[in-house]
């Protein structure tokens, strides 16, 4: 028991601060739904969060199908928030994962739909490959442009996110629309589908994001790309210092980023939607950027954060359907998370945690970089 | 080998002669639709160079603001249900000027979040803004499914523009100028003034003096005296104030109704258009202008499309590339202008006070 | 001089720093009317706590300050310049953007109605202020248009604007030439006469004695002693300083220089706003010997540093090793060549603070062999990494609690030994230091200089670039003088005098 506890500690002290934030967050999210019940038909309803709370949490664990959902809708929250997490390990913040979400859902679906008839062991690979390419050739773009320029990435990605959305419903309806369908839509993927591994719904998607937190793991902390990576977010000049190429590596790293949320994107085509069509959305981006800062930007810690994040996502049609608080209270409790991480000194005054504070440095570089090309200072003042 | 080079040459000789009669054809369509075009420049440009007022005024003071796209929504959502609450009981006018004070002290509140997460606890502002953008999202969308979808009910509607008389409007090159900056509402005509207002106070007047000191070097500002945290509080309270404005905007003044998401990536845009102007209001406010001449260009090809050649060429052109053009040509000029713009050197740093307990 | 009354009194100052630094412990401190009092010091024995305290920055953990008599809290720099107290920053609180005019009002801003800025009145008021105090400034340049002594001088216009009759300078003269010294002390004399006390900060003896009419000695945050400059020498000074018995002058042995083995010719570089910086340098080193670049800062050395180690492309000119074009060359390319560099920033360059020390020690060398393998070097190897940490901290007594703790949590000494031991191999062919013992204690500066002539013993061929110039006199064989993106003159170490030197420095030219 003692040695178990020793052991802990360590992992302890790291996730104190996020589970206390997640906890906080859905205090203060329960204050707002007890506030907002007061105008609707209904009437004020001090026990609303609780019953609430509760359908969000059977929705996402309470059966074997809610646990699918929960795992199938973190696939690409893991995907996602990797994508997130290494940009920010290069001092890149990549708000652009919605767009090259889309664009790799969007060549999963198209190159799905041509290789329909083909054995899945052929179209589902290359699919995927298409999406995650797509999504790397969009994340490629403003990384140059970051390295090149000095373009601040939170502007030009969200930029594109925009453009993305535009231009892939100009491609579907003058392009690739399907015929015989009353909307615009690409074919059925068929065969590239993901093979469903239990279940309804549980495909083997879910597998990929496990290995891919895995192996991006590895990359950052034990090749020397990812030492280069890291060092780039840590401390730039360094970086050009000890002869690395900060502008190859901020190419290279937001290049990866996309070709991460391509393959959420991609496994979300092929595992869940099957078809694209103009509007799908992707939730995937913000809840993303949620899932990486939750996560410390650790792979690990993101799985988890993923894994939470997923559980929301499967749990809020049932809380809605039932206890009509809408949908949008899960965005408001991950923008809660993220408030109580950034502003963890409250976390700390109401818990009285003391264990030391968890920073993710390389966003002092992702600030710094803002307006000019121009390497942050040190240290603050 | 002879013939084919020929043929090349003579494709050459065309394509030279195509090109200077697109380019006059252009200018020439360009001068025809002017006087449907610039009327609407200035009401797309509006909530972009309120935006970038606040991005201004608190970059200046060394806080970035990413968030603008959220307070705007924030504010444009407050602004519009205060409307949609009180138009009956206060009658419309009554609704809609509480409704813009709503928006605006929506605003200054969030600019009050802001600064104390960036001011006082010291969060990134990256975070901070991205928190904002976040929960506006979210606030905006869960009231919005709770309170107005279910009651099935409009808002106020619009604030009316003001209308040039008609012998003004119709003069001839000086009726559509003039147009441009008085045939709108009043929150679009009161960005010319604020941005006027705000480029001699930031250059001009003690307060604008103390601004830049404290976003190039707060440890200079501080060693003379000056309350280096209270000068960033009220750039960013006032800023997003203004943010907030350009949300009453968006919903009182120009559509009548709200939408999940209406921003739309304003708020961004506002942010290059900030970088575009070299940090000043009146340089963001041509970035504004010119994000909206884009924007406006991109609607009025489709309401007014040109004719011969240069008409058949911009028709191969789908409609959703020209609603794509504003985002992509934010892209290529951030890109092209920063690197030749210095942004105050404190932006985005925040201020610590050694040894201070 | 203890007839004279004291303006200002401190007391009992203690000061703790989180982490359980000792900054300040019990300091006692006198000023007297129309005194210029020095406060001697090395860096990090906490003469700048003290000061800070003085002025507001800094709250002290216990302690009193009395001026004329009378106690007063000081809470921030507003009730420091509301008390007649000015300081004189060593990093100078200087907006660059901002014009001298209104640097120098900046806080007590001359207004018309709605807070309208009279710029005119400020100006002209500055005008006669520089008059008075002996100097000419053009209130309407831009601060990042000064040298840094008229930028000096531009923080004193900011202090006695303010109405200061204390003034604290903070190591006024780090960045001067010794003809710009000579002249601030002019103005610091004046002063003085015109009433103003002053508190001069500085760890170099020779100024201690030349301009104060009494010193105090700081060590480890506490007043070890207080001399009047005639009862006293600067051996005693010194040892009152460092706490022991230190030689002042380096023991640089003789050189025995070989084959030039680091060549530039005709190099021509931008800065980063574009400027020509560079405007055709030539220099060569030679083996086993160390060529120090003199100059003011930023006169193009840190731009010169940058093209020879590879961080800075050059427009025209070339760099040889040995006789072998490297001008194209990458940084890392250039390292495996022998070159090593000891960065001016170590904080911003030579290290990645937030990385533990192993990572930190092979940070110029982390894809190498053995620290880099498998999978065509790609994956690291951790016990490789670990034990050349330990072997260098060892050898170059680096003191940390273990090699498990992050950078930003060793002293700067500590931080820059780090630096020099995993550049100071023993492969090496040239070796450029940049300002390689700033702000550090005199122990490890000591130490520091013995491994450079250490290095050079070895045969490397040294490139010495330093603010200080009395470093580049004591460790230099050869030195030369850089002014406006050229090399400007040339001396032997034994006819290099300080005048001279300091005298080509400042204008360029060597008056005949």
């Amino acid at each position: 028991m003692r040695r178990w506890r020793a052991r802990l500690a360590p992992t302890w002290s790291k996730a104190q601060v996020p589970v206390y934030s997640i906890v906080l967050a859905f205090a203060v999210a329960a204050v707002v739904v007890i506030v907002s019940s007061a105008f609707t038909a209904s009437g004020f309803d001090p026990l609303l969060p609780f019953a609430a709370y509760a359908r969000l949490f059977a929705g996402a664990f309470g059966s074997g199908n809610g646990v699918a959902n929960t795992l199938v809708a973190a696939a690409p929250l893991m995907f996602g928030g990797l994508a997130v997490g290494i940009g920010l390990k290069a001092g890149l913040f990549n708000i652009g994962v919605a767009g090259q979400f889309l664009v790799g859902a969007f060549a999963a679906a198209v190159t799905g739909a041509a290789l329909a008839a083909a054995p899945t062991i052929v179209g589902m690979p290359l699919a995927m490959l298409a999406g995650g390419l797509a999504g790397a050739a969009y994340g490629f773009i403003p990384g140059y442009l970051k390295a090149r320029t000095g373009a601040h990435e939170v502007v030009t990605t969200i930029m594109l996110n925009n453009a993305a959305a535009l231009l892939l419903t100009w491609a579907v309806n003058d392009l690739v629309r399907a015929p015989g369908f009353s909307f615009p839509r690409t074919a059925d993927i068929g065969q590239s589908a993901l093979p469903i591994l239990a279940g309804r719904n549980l495909h083997l998607g879910i597998a990929f994001a496990v290995a891919a937190v895995f192996v991006i793991r590895w990359i950052l902390v034990r090749t020397t790309l990812g030492f280069e990576i890291r060092t780039v977010g840590a401390n730039p000049s360094a970086a050009r210092y000890a002869g690395m190429r900060p502008i190859f590596i901020t190419a290279l790293t937001m290049t990866i980023s996309g070709l991460l949320a391509g393959l959420a994107g991609a496994i979300q085509m092929l595992g869940v939607i099957g078809f694209y069509a103009p509007g799908i959305t992707a939730s995937v981006g913000f809840d993303s950027i949620a899932v990486a800062l939750l996560g410390r930007s650790d792979p690990i810690g993101i799985l988890f954060a993923a894994l939470l994040f997923g559980a929301f996502r499967a749990g809020a049609p049932l809380m809605q359907i039932e206890t009509s608080v809408p949908i949008e209270v899960i965005d408001i409790i991950q923008a809660l998370v993220i408030l109580f991480l950034a502003a963890d000194l409250i976390v700390r005054r109401v818990f009285r945690v003391r264990a030391p504070k968890i920073e993710i440095v390389e966003l002092a570089t992702v600030t710094g970089s803002w307006g000019a090309g121009t390497p942050p200072p040190g240290t603050a003042g | 080998m002879g013939r084919g080079d020929a043929a090349a040459g003579d494709g050459g000789l065309m394509d030279i002669l195509a090109l200077p009669r697109l380019v006059w054809e252009f200018v020439v369509y360009l001068f025809a639709v002017m006087p449907d075009l610039l009327p609407i420049i200035l009401s797309l440009a509006t909530p972009l160079a309120l935006g970038a007022l606040c991005g201004v005024l608190g970059e200046r003071s060394g806080v970035v603001n990413i968030g603008i796209e959220g307070i705007m929504l924030m504010a444009a959502f407050f602004g519009y249900l205060t409307g949609f609450a009180l138009h009956e009981p206060l009658g419309t006018g009554a609704a809609l000027a509480l409704g813009i004070v709503v928006a605006v002290a929506t605003g200054a509140l969030l600019g009050l979040l802001h600064a104390w997460l960036t001011v006082t606890v010291r969060a990134d502002q990256i975070i901070a803004g991205t928190m904002m953008n976040i929960a506006a999202f979210g606030v905006t969308g869960y009231l919005n499914r709770l309170i107005i979808t279910p009651s099935g009910r409009g808002g106020a509607g619009v604030i009316p523009p003001f209308h040039l008389p008609d012998q003004l409007a119709t003069l001839p090159f000086l009726g559509p100028i003039l147009a441009m900056f008085l045939d709108q509402g009043p929150i679009a005509m009161s960005v010319i003034l604020l941005v006027l207002i705000s480029q001699f106070a930031l250059f001009r007047t003690r307060w604008g003096l103390r601004t830049r000191a404290v976003g190039e070097h707060p440890k200079a500002a501080d060693t003379v005296g000056i309350d280096v945290f209270r000068q960033r509080y009220l750039n960013v309270i006032v800023g997003c104030g203004i943010a907030g404005l350009a949300g009453a905007y968006l919903t009182l003044e120009s559509t009548g109704s709200f939408q999940n998401g209406m921003t739309n990536g304003r708020g961004f845009i506002a942010l290059a258009a900030v970088i575009f102007g070299r940090w000043t209001p009146l340089g963001s406010l041509l970035g504004a202008l010119l994000f909206g001449t884009a924007t406006a260009f991109g609607i009025i090809v489709n309401v007014r499309p040109a004719e011969g050649d240069l008409g058949t060429l911009m028709k191969t052109i789908p409609t959703f590339w020209y609603a794509a053009l504003p985002y992509l040509i934010t892209v290529v000029i951030l890109a092209g202008v920063v690197g030749r713009s210095t942004p105050p050197a404190a932006d985005g740093i925040p201020y610590a006070k050694e040894g201070k307990g | 001089m203890s007839d004279k009354t004291s303006v200002l009194e401190m007391r009992g100052i203690t000061k703790r720093f989180p982490g359980g630094t000792l900054a300040n412990d019990a300091i006692d401190l006198e000023l007297g009317e129309r005194e210029i009092h020095a406060l001697l010091g090395e860096n990090g024995a906490g003469k700048t706590t003290l000061m800070n305290i003085l002025y507001g920055l800094v709250t002290p953990d216990e302690g009193e300050i009395r001026i004329d008599g009378t106690p007063v809290a000081i809470q921030g720099p507003a009730d420091a310049i509301a008390r007649g107290i000015g300081m004189v920053h060593q990093h100078f609180m200087l907006v660059p953007v901002l014009s001298v005019a209104e640097n120098v009002v900046l806080g007590q801003e001359i207004t018309g109605v709605g807070g309208v800025l009279d710029m005119r009145t400020a100006e002209r008021r500055i005008r006669e202020l520089a008059e008075r105090l002996g100097f000419s400034v053009d209130p309407g340049t831009r601060v990042n248009q000064l040298s840094l002594g008229q930028q000096q001088r531009v923080e004193i216009l900011k202090a006695i604007y303010r109405g200061a009759r204390i003034l604290v300078l903070d190591e006024p003269t780090a960045v001067l030439t010794p003809q710009e010294t000579r002249e601030i002390f002019g103005v610091l004399r004046r002063l003085r006469q015109d009433g103003t006390s002053i508190i001069f900060i500085s760890h170099k003896l020779d100024e201690v004695l030349e301009i104060a009419d009494r010193i105090t000695v700081i060590r480890r945050g506490k007043v070890v002693g207080s001399r009047k400059p005639a009862q006293t020498n600067k051996d005693e000074l010194a040892e009152l300083m460092v706490g022991r018995a230190v030689s002042l002058r380096v023991d640089r042995g003789q050189s025995h220089p070989g084959d030039v083995t680091l060549e530039v010719v005709g190099l021509r570089a931008l800065d980063d706003r574009r400027h020509e910086i560079l405007q055709g340098v030539d220099l060569n080193v030679r083996a086993g010997e160390i060529v120090g670049i003199a100059g003011v800062g930023g006169n193009g050395q840190d731009e010169l540093v940058e093209c020879v180690v590879g961080l800075r492309k050059p427009n025209a000119g070339a760099i040889r090793l040995a006789g072998r074009d490297i001008t194209r060359q990458s940084v890392e390319g250039r390292r495996d060549l022998g070159i090593a560099y000891v960065p001016a920033d170590r904080q911003r360059f030579g290290l990645v603070l937030p990385y533990l020390l192993p990572d930190n020690f092979v940070l110029t060398r982390y894809g190498e062999v053995p620290y880099a393998g498998g999978l065509g070097g790609f994956v690291r190897q951790d016990q490789p990494i670990r034990n050349e940490a330990g072997r260098l901290a060892k050898e170059f007594d680096v003191r940390a609690s273990s090699l498990d703790v992050a950078a930003s949590t060793l002293s700067g000494g500590n931080q820059q030994k780090v630096v020099v031991a995993r550049e100071f191999r023993h492969d090496l062919r040239v070796l450029v230091v940049d300002q390689p013992t700033r702000g550090l204690d005199v122990g490890s500066i000591e130490f520091i200089h013995k491994q450079v002539i250490e290095r050079r013993d070895a045969g490397v061929a040294v490139l010495l670039v330093s603010a200080e110039l009395d470093e580049v006199l004591d460790l230099s064989d050869r030195i030369l003088v850089m002014y406006r993106g050229r090399i400007v003159g040339t001396f032997a170490a034994a006819e290099a005098q300080r005048e001279k030197v300091g005298l080509l420095m400042a204008t360029g030219e060597a008056r005949t």
